[in-house]
């Protein structure tokens, strides 16, 4: 140990880790963990997507709901992501990135459904009843009129879930699962603080960069006067109301 | 009847002579009354760690987090600053966030998930704090102010009443998130209830414990969060009667 103190020691360690190409590029390092995560939090996402999004827009648009969605969405913070990474494991599934994807797929569920809720919901009554009144079809009425105004939440539902996914999924090494997390728990396994930081520089680089990557998606697909990404100010929502779940849960 | 707890499958319960059971053979419950009431001294100490994480996480979250709401309601630059960090610290995954604080802290220490925690809890108090300083009437404050209220008074008197259902709310939020967020910690060895969950999946997979320390983390969080809606009625008086 150096004059410099344990901290320079491990920065020096995960520098010269990340440093080195064969960390990257054998079978099981750090490229492949990356594809795997890459891989399991996709997957995860687009299961509960295909689930959400229309149970979203189905219980915006009906007048019912409202109440079953705040607990969903308070008992969804209740239930540690490890717990749920757990109990899947060791179902009949096994563990395997089946039982990560399937115990992710759950936790990307209620931030897509509350916000797809929310959004679908906070259609001004007026504009439906203008579009209503112009001869739309139920159906024009939800591509062209509903969907594009309910969109931009849509879209944070879809980015919240992703970055905790991308996030949550480093868990899953906890449990015998795959992907990047691997790197920080063997390093703890070790007592390497070296490996244990890289990991870290990894894990929360990726998790950095996927939210930048949503929030770049999500304005682009936003339709009308496109305001800044990055220059949102949140306002916290009144209590008891189903907040659009921006900030989600810590992950 | 053997307890087997610790070693589930050092033989099957009520089967004696049939000797040792392969892994698939052996009975694993999802729920084991025996396993709670023979391992009750090591679940109240998980959960008393659990319980300990937690509150010393939201105390000094929320020590932290209101001078810095304060401070940062002076300006939509500095308000600016701390929510676009505090959305930063928010995206990075609570086990980087152990990873990153271990070479500081060290790997084994329960002051590593203690520090991590906090910092999460700071993040989540402060954005609810700020929203309920900044939810306060201008015109109310103004009056105030008028009437000769100091900046002390000003803040007992009429800006922490006017922000406290926000504030509670905020406090809640941290509360539910940090009793799940504990289990992480079990990275250093300090999960609280976490360990159980992941030292049944180590003692292979043993279901009762884990499923032992999941349901204990939600009716953790669940208890606290109705503790902390019942202090806020207590605390709030006169928003009952708005309330349906």
């Amino acid at each position: 140990m150096d004059e410099g103190g344990p901290d320079v020691t491990a920065f020096g360690d995960a520098l010269r880790y990340l440093n080195d190409p064969f960390n990257w590029t054998r079978s099981g390092g750090i490229l492949d963990l990356l594809l795997e995560h890459l891989a399991i939090s996709a997957a995860a996402v687009l299961l509960a997507a295909v689930l959400a999004i229309p149970g979203g827009v189905l219980l915006g648009r009906s007048t019912r709901g409202a109440g079953a969605i705040v607990v969903l969405s308070n008992v969804s913070r209740a239930v540690p992501t490890l717990a749920l990474l757990t109990v899947f494991a060791v179902t009949p599934i096994g563990f395997s990135d089946t039982a990560t994807v399937l115990a992710l797929a759950v936790f990307a569920f209620p931030p897509m459904l509350t916000n797809t809720f929310v959004g679908f919901r906070e259609v001004d009554r007026d504009v439906r009843e203008a579009a209503r009144a112009m001869g739309m079809s139920h159906g024009q009425l939800l591509a062209r009129v509903e969907f594009p105004l309910a969109l931009p939440l849509v879209m944070t539902g879809v980015r919240t879930a992703g970055v905790q996914v991308v996030a949550t999924a480093t868990l899953a090494a906890l449990v015998g699962g795959g992907g990047l997390g691997r790197i920080i728990n063997l390093g703890f396994g070790q007592q390497d603080l070296g490996q244990i930081l890289a990991g870290a520089l990894i894990v929360a680089a990726l998790a950095l960069l996927t939210e930048l990557v949503l929030v770049t998606l999500s304005w682009a697909v936003t339709p009308g006067p496109r305001r800044l990404p990055f220059a949102r100010v949140h306002r916290g929502t009144a209590a008891g109301q189903p907040e659009p779940a921006a900030a989600g849960i810590p992950l | 009847m053997a307890f087997l707890g610790v070693h589930p499958l050092a033989g099957a319960a009520g089967t004696p002579g049939t000797g040792l059971l392969a892994a698939d053979e052996a009975p694993n419950p999802w729920f084991d009354p025996s396993y709670v009431t023979g391992n009750w001294d090591t679940i109240v100490g998980y959960l008393g760690q659990h319980i300990r994480l937690t509150v010393a996480a939201v105390a000094l979250g929320a020590l932290i987090a209101l001078p810095l709401a304060l401070l940062a309601r002076r300006g939509r630059w500095l308000s600016g600053s701390v929510l676009g960090l505090s959305s930063v610290v928010y995206t990075i995954p609570s086990l980087a966030m152990f990873a990153f604080l271990a070479p500081f802290t060290g790997p084994l220490s329960a002051t590593t998930v203690l520090v991590g925690l906090t910092l999460y809890t700071l993040v989540i108090l402060v954005r609810n704090f700020l929203a309920g300083l900044q939810g306060v009437p201008a015109d109310v404050r103004e009056a105030a102010r008028g009437m000769g209220y100091g900046p002390a008074r000003l803040f007992l008197r009429v800006d922490l009443p006017l922000a406290l259902p926000t504030f509670m709310a905020g406090l809640r939020i941290a509360t539910v998130s940090t009793v799940a967020l504990v289990t992480v910690g079990v990275i250093t060895g300090n999960g609280g209830l976490g360990q159980l969950i992941v030292g049944g999946f180590n003692s292979n997979f043993y279901r009762a414990e884990i499923v032992t320390g999941a349901v204990g983390c939600v009716l953790l969080a669940l208890v606290a969060d109705v503790l902390l809606a019942g202090l806020e009625r207590l605390l709030t008086p006169w928003t009952r009667a708005v309330r349906t």
